[in-house]
């Protein structure tokens, strides 16, 4: 398929070839020909946003709940700039983008024109790749290869630079199947000797663990069940990064929850102790390993991962296997399967005794009130209340973000949106938004405190004028929590600049966006405050005001190793002097 | 279980300190990078080394192939093997990157170097740089009553040398092109 038209009608035409329905946006200059072209056809729904930073939130909300590419149109100048955040919370947390920004005209690149920024050099550190298209002709055939590069291999976002006199210019068009996309083909198999070496491992550890990441998403709902039958076939204990909960059931009987900082006791001591560490689609980030030269040292580490890059960055891996997650599991399966799938019976019972042992410490257990509603109790509500349902969570960054990740549970993946590697504080309101989109009937909730939600809470308006109904359950404890915590704990209690000062009422703020407040802060009144919000047909601002200075347990003390977490009962005694980053 | 007995651990100071620790020695490596001859490519091969942090002891790029659309960069890097493997499983992921190859691994790599010398001076010491170089066999492309420009290819090694020799004699003014390199053999 070729023919003649403009370069914004070749757009819109590839992004219906790719098979888009919906693109988060905000017109400009330097993109009226694209808007222009979407005004005419309706194949493609347009999401006008109220901040370009919440598009490209949005848009990863959307491509990690339902494993598609997700996309945004910006314009030239501070459009693209706006954008440089959720590029860069994307590029880590790996969710595939394709964003579009304007340009000045190719003749006035260079000139400090309006609105002129140099995209493709700010973007080219937190793109995955970019391209600056200066010819129409060449316009289709890169929007296909971008597609391919942000979707294939390790996802990730990319950016289109389209100066305007390329988008009025006249050009032929090609279709997806004619894109030159032989020079990225990422190796998606594992090496099948490699592979072989770690089901000979696995025929013989002691006291094995699965440690998975967001990889296992990433690869897709088949490798999530691969890893399900593995895990359960072999009886070996999982936990997961924070981003990849869900991957494995919460409910299954291998489960020890998430590791990490703020992970639970029984997964890091696992960690910790292991003889056989099998990471797979996780990359051994600082807020896992804790202190590195301590990090499991007694084990033998595997590591499977798409990106060669990962391999050997921050641990040393004993058996490195490059290929997807997915692939390399069916492999693995395979080939413990016709080996006669051997474990070591005696050393997993004596393990699992172990584990045992460590999950009576209970280290979730908080001090509950009949008074103050601690959020660690407004999130074992809401969990009661919406098990079950279709829900998607989505959270913000901070102390909610780690509680939501203890006491949510996730029996699915492509279920939780959480921004974990960049930390981006006001990502889960327009990611709440983006996921709502593309699952108009379900439950999206997104868990927040009231410091993250203020940063983008300018989507209010995006959320009434499409109608996306989507529930603000904001944990306030009128403090920046982890901020405050880190103050508490490393700081001496000098709280600077940590609490959220001169709020809002929440409630008038949501009439005045024509949505419903609910605000409760009474334990006994909050399951009913929980159901009002749940059978409301509309967005609800819910404001549970809670416990001010309720610190998040477990916690690694940063520079620590995973064997000296604290416990909330252990905090008190914690002497500051732990490095701190 | 330590099966393949890879030594464990890397720094104690602080999580964000990822430089590995347990091979401490420092080796020069000359890597080529072969690239899609396209706008910006040579900036995010920059932009990497910058971003994350590595060294860059010399760099080249041209074209070498004009049909196929392809660069070769040859960059002269320095680190520990594991921080050369970091560099290299990164390079190796930038999309228009086609090839890495780290031409150090096995053998010395041929390597040469072009460099211009502008040397000013009369009388013995005149005579003296045109002795020198006519051992280094660097070729005189320009020459005045009082100045010489010599061009001398080689190693980094004797480049070096030449300029140290040439200094004392009037050495003002110095162009290098900095390395390009092939594998030994086939």
């Amino acid at each position: 398929m070729s023919r003649q038209m403009t370069g914004a009608e070749m757009v819109v035409q590839a992004l219906k070839d790719q098979g888009v329905d919906t693109i988060f946006g905000y017109p400009g200059g330097a993109v009226l020909p694209i808007y222009d072209a979407i005004f005419q056809q309706n194949d493609i729904r347009h999401i006008l946003v109220r901040h370009e930073q919440a598009a490209v939130h949005m848009a990863e909300g959307y491509a990690r709940s339902t494993g598609k590419p997700g996309c945004v149109l910006v314009t030239s100048g501070p459009g693209a700039t706006n954008a440089v955040t959720g590029l860069t919370d994307a590029l880590m947390d790996s969710i595939p983008l394709v964003v579009f920004s304007g340009q000045v005209p190719t003749f006035m690149i260079g000139t400090d024109g309006f609105q002129e920024a140099d995209t493709v050099g700010i973007t080219r550190p937190c793109t995955k790749h970019n391209w600056l298209v200066k010819d129409a002709d060449k316009l289709a055939e890169v929007i296909h290869q971008a597609f391919h590069v942000a979707t294939s291999g390790r996802p990730g976002p990319v950016l289109i630079d389209l100066p305007k006199d390329v988008q009025f210019a006249t050009g032929t068009y090609t279709g997806p199947k004619q894109a030159n996309v032989a020079n990225y083909q990422p190796k998606v198999k594992g090496d099948i000797e490699a592979i072989t070496k770690l089901v000979e491992l696995m025929e013989t550890a002691a006291r094995p663990i699965f440690y998975t990441g967001g990889g296992v998403i990433n690869s897709g709902p088949a490798a999530s069940q691969l890893m399900c039958e593995l895990v359960d076939a072999t009886g070996f204990p999982i936990t997961s990064t924070l981003m990849g909960l869900g991957a494995y059931p919460a409910s299954g009987k291998n489960w020890l929850g998430m590791l990490g900082m703020h992970g639970l006791y029984e997964a890091n001591l696992a960690m910790h102790d292991c003889d056989l560490m099998i990471n797979l689609g996780a990359r051994f980030d600082d807020r896992i390993t804790g202190r590195v030269s301590d990090f499991s040292p007694k084990s033998t580490k595997v590591h499977v991962d798409i990106d060669a890059s990962s391999i050997n960055k921050i641990v040393r891996v004993d058996l490195p296997i490059i290929g997807d997650v997915g692939h390399v599991l069916e492999d693995v399966l395979k080939v413990w399967k016709a080996r006669g799938r051997k474990v070591n019976r005696e050393g997993l019972a004596k393990w699992w005794g172990r584990i045992e042992e460590w999950k009576k410490v209970r280290c979730l257990a908080y001090a509950g009130s009949e008074t103050v509603i601690k959020p660690q109790y407004a999130l074992e509500r809401l969990e009661a209340l919406t098990k079950g349902r279709d829900r998607y969570i989505t959270t913000e960054v901070g102390q909610h973000q780690m509680w939501a990740a203890q006491f949510l549970h996730f029996d699915a993946p492509n279920r939780w949106m959480t921004s974990g590697g960049l930390g981006t504080m006001g990502y889960g309101f327009p990611a709440s938004i983006g996921v709502q989109i593309a699952h108009p009937d379900a439950l999206v909730i997104n868990v927040a405190g009231e410091a993250s939600w203020l940063m983008n809470m300018q989507e209010m308006g995006t959320c009434s004028q499409f109608r996306v109904p989507v529930k603000q359950f904001i944990l306030n404890n009128e403090r920046l929590g982890m901020v405050r915590q880190w103050q508490d704990l490393l700081h001496g209690g000098r709280y600077s600049q940590s609490w959220s000062e001169s709020l809002p009422d929440f409630t008038k703020l949501a009439e005045a966006f024509g949505w419903k407040g609910i605000v409760c802060s009474d334990p006994k009144d909050l399951d009913d405050a929980i159901m009002e919000m749940l059978e409301h047909d509309g967005p609800v601002l819910f404001d549970c005001l809670v416990e001010k200075h309720e610190n998040c347990f477990p916690m690694i003390p940063s520079g620590k190793p995973h064997n000296e977490m604290l416990l909330a009962a252990d905090a008190e005694a914690f002497a500051s002097g732990a490095a701190l980053v | 279980m330590a099966a393949l007995n890879i030594k464990k651990g890397a720094t104690s100071h602080s999580a964000y300190d990822l430089r590995d620790t347990h091979s401490e020695v420092e080796s020069s490596h000359t890597l080529a990078v072969i690239v899609d001859n396209e706008a910006g490519v040579l900036a995010r091969v920059i932009g990497l080394f910058s971003g994350r942090g590595y060294n860059i002891d010399s760099l080249t790029v041209a074209e070498i192939d004009h049909k196929g659309h392809r660069s070769r960069i040859t960059i002269v890097t320095r680190g520990t093997m594991a921080v050369v493997d970091q560099i290299k499983a990164q390079l190796g992921r930038i999309v228009p990157v086609h090839e890495v190859i780290d031409l150090t691994i096995e053998a010395q790599p041929v390597e040469r170097e072009l460099a211009l010398f502008k040397v000013q001076g009369t009388g013995e010491k005149r005579v003296e740089a045109l002795r020198l170089a006519d051992i280094f066999r660097a070729n005189v492309v320009d020459s005045t009553l009082e100045s010489f420009v010599f061009e001398v290819t080689g190693t980094p090694e004797k480049i070096d040398a030449f300029a140290e020799l040439m200094r004392p004699l009037g050495l003002v003014d110095v162009a290098r092109t900095g390395v390009a390199a092939l594998s030994r053999g086939i």
